[in-house]
């Protein structure tokens, strides 16, 4: 019998789970996330490492706790790529196989289903119309333009606005007491940090059109002066 | 030349929408450009009235939609002017007759004829305001000097900026005017109104015009005369103005008057 017939090539697509996005601790929760939103797709799915940027993970045991994870989330890890040498050989100890890099395009096409991006911060450059809301999900959000009242912004982490902010602004939606509002000049309508709030009527007469900072400090909403 | 749909909105209702929709589509029309008015506000049809031709209504906008009558059955010529069309709508319908397929399909007709096609918006932000915006390229946004029509044209700024057709498509976005109008300087000085640079600074689009209050445009109104054709009046010839200015042209502001020398300074200097 000829090797030809025993062993054939094919081409697969395999998901591509970034190691560098392992460390977010939101990582598994959003991943499973995606997962429950089309689990056949993903039931026994193969999944290749991508070692990309990152410079432990060189012990066998190691790739067998992430195999071990990624298992308990349905996804069977069969290799690495971007692998330094070392990591390679523990990689290739742990029973995993060796995947030559993609180019960035194909990365891009197989990756988003299973590596959710890191959380980025929102950047807004447009005026936020009256009644319009704008939600930076576990992440900061940025606003180069006015806020106007009737607006609404909220962010689980701190938020920006480099013009005046006339509507509302909410820090810290999942409750996130360190989150910091910061804006040009103070005309809010409201503002809230992790669900503490002061109305347009309760701000100090001396912030009003003010650029300033708003804190959580002792379970007070503290506005200073910038 | 394609033909630019123009739509005249405001969110608020009493603006001054419908007169705004007549003096724009009149002043084009002076201009050289065949255009045409479409009344949206299917069971408060007014803008028949404000052009002097609701006694030569017979098919309208719904009938056409329905195909029931074609558009050279409904469309009205204007008889001061050859290159002005009034689409009157219905009264007796309500706003749920226009299906955007329908809508859609007269406004491609109506962009063979004409090279301005002007759509008089009802007021709100409801099923008949959003289709009356749906189709356009540019925007009016009327407003008036005080804080509710503000707040309200800052909401339809933002409509069209997310439910218009370009904004679905992707295509660059609805080109959005400022017109001030009932402005009252006097009333501006004391305090009474908001003046113009406060409302620009608050809706940050470009301005074309601002309108004094102004007798003249209830007279129009009332005697069916859009107010451009009325040369003695300042509202008349501010809309002439804005309509010069549409076009590309370079006006200065006229009938804001200087009660407030940091006013001008705004205005001008900024710009």
């Amino acid at each position: 019998m000829a090797a030809g017939n025993i062993v054939q090539g094919a081409l697969f697509t395999v998901m591509v789970v970034r190691a560098t996005m392992l460390r977010e601790p939101a990582f598994e929760s959003e991943l499973a996330q995606q997962i429950g939103r089309s689990p056949r797709f993903f039931q026994n799915a193969p999944v290749v490492l991508d070692l990309r940027g990152v410079e432990n993970l060189v012990e066998a045991d190691e790739f067998e706790t992430i195999r071990d994870k990624l298992h308990a989330l349905t996804l069977t890890l069969v290799g690495v790529q971007n692998a330094q040498p070392a990591q390679l050989e523990a990689a290739n100890a742990a029973g995993l196989a060796s995947f030559a890099p993609t180019s960035g395009g194909g990365q891009a096409r197989t990756a988003p289903a299973a590596a959710p991006a890191a959380p980025k911060t929102r950047l807004v450059s447009e005026p936020v119309r009256s009644g319009t809301q704008i939600y930076a999900r576990g992440s900061d959000l940025v606003v180069t333009a006015a806020v106007s009242p009737g607006a609404e912004l909220v962010a689980d982490g701190n938020i920006h606005v480099y013009g005046v902010l006339r509507g509302r602004a909410l820090a810290g939606a999942s409750g996130d007491a360190e989150a910091r509002i910061f804006c040009t000049r103070l005309e809010a309508e409201l503002i809230s940090i992790a669900g503490r709030y002061l109305v347009s009527e309760q701000l100090p007469a001396d912030v009003e059109s003010a650029p300033v900072q708003v804190a959580l400090v002792d379970e007070e909403l503290t506005i200073t002066r910038n | 030349m394609l033909a630019k749909v123009i739509v005249v909105t405001s969110g608020k209702g009493g603006v001054g929408k419908t007169t705004t929709s007549a003096a724009l589509a009149a002043g084009l029309a002076l201009r050289g450009h065949k255009t045409v008015v479409i009344d949206f506000d299917v069971g408060l049809r007014n803008l028949d009235l404000v052009m002097g031709c609701e006694r030569r209504v017979v098919f309208d906008f719904i009938n056409v939609i329905n195909g029931d009558a074609n558009l050279n059955q409904a469309l009205i010529k204007d008889k001061r002017h050859d290159n002005l069309f009034i689409f009157p709508t219905s009264q007796t319908r309500d706003k749920n007759a226009l299906k955007r397929e329908g809508v859609e399909r007269v406004m491609e007709e109506l962009k063979q004829q004409f090279e301005y096609i002007i759509c008089d918006s009802p007021a709100g932000i409801e099923h008949g305001a959003i289709t009356a915006l749906y189709f356009a390229d540019s925007a009016i946004i009327v407003t008036n000097p005080e804080v509710s029509s503000v707040r309200d044209s800052d909401r339809i700024i933002g409509i069209l900026a997310s439910k218009s057709r370009r904004a679905e498509r992707n295509d660059p976005p609805v080109e959005v005017h400022l017109l001030l109008t009932r402005y009252d300087p006097a009333r501006v000085a004391k305090g009474e109104m908001l003046a113009v640079d406060d409302v620009k600074e608050i809706l940050s689009i470009p301005l074309l015009g601002v309108i004094p209050e102004s007798e003249s445009v209830l007279r129009a109104s009332n005697t069916g005369t859009p107010v451009v054709f009325d040369e003695e009046s300042p509202a008349g010839r501010a809309y002439v103005d804005s309509v010069a200015r549409f076009l590309g042209e370079q006006r200065e502001m006229r009938f804001l008057k200087a009660e407030r020398r940091s006013f001008f300074r705004a205005l001008f200097g900024k710009a």
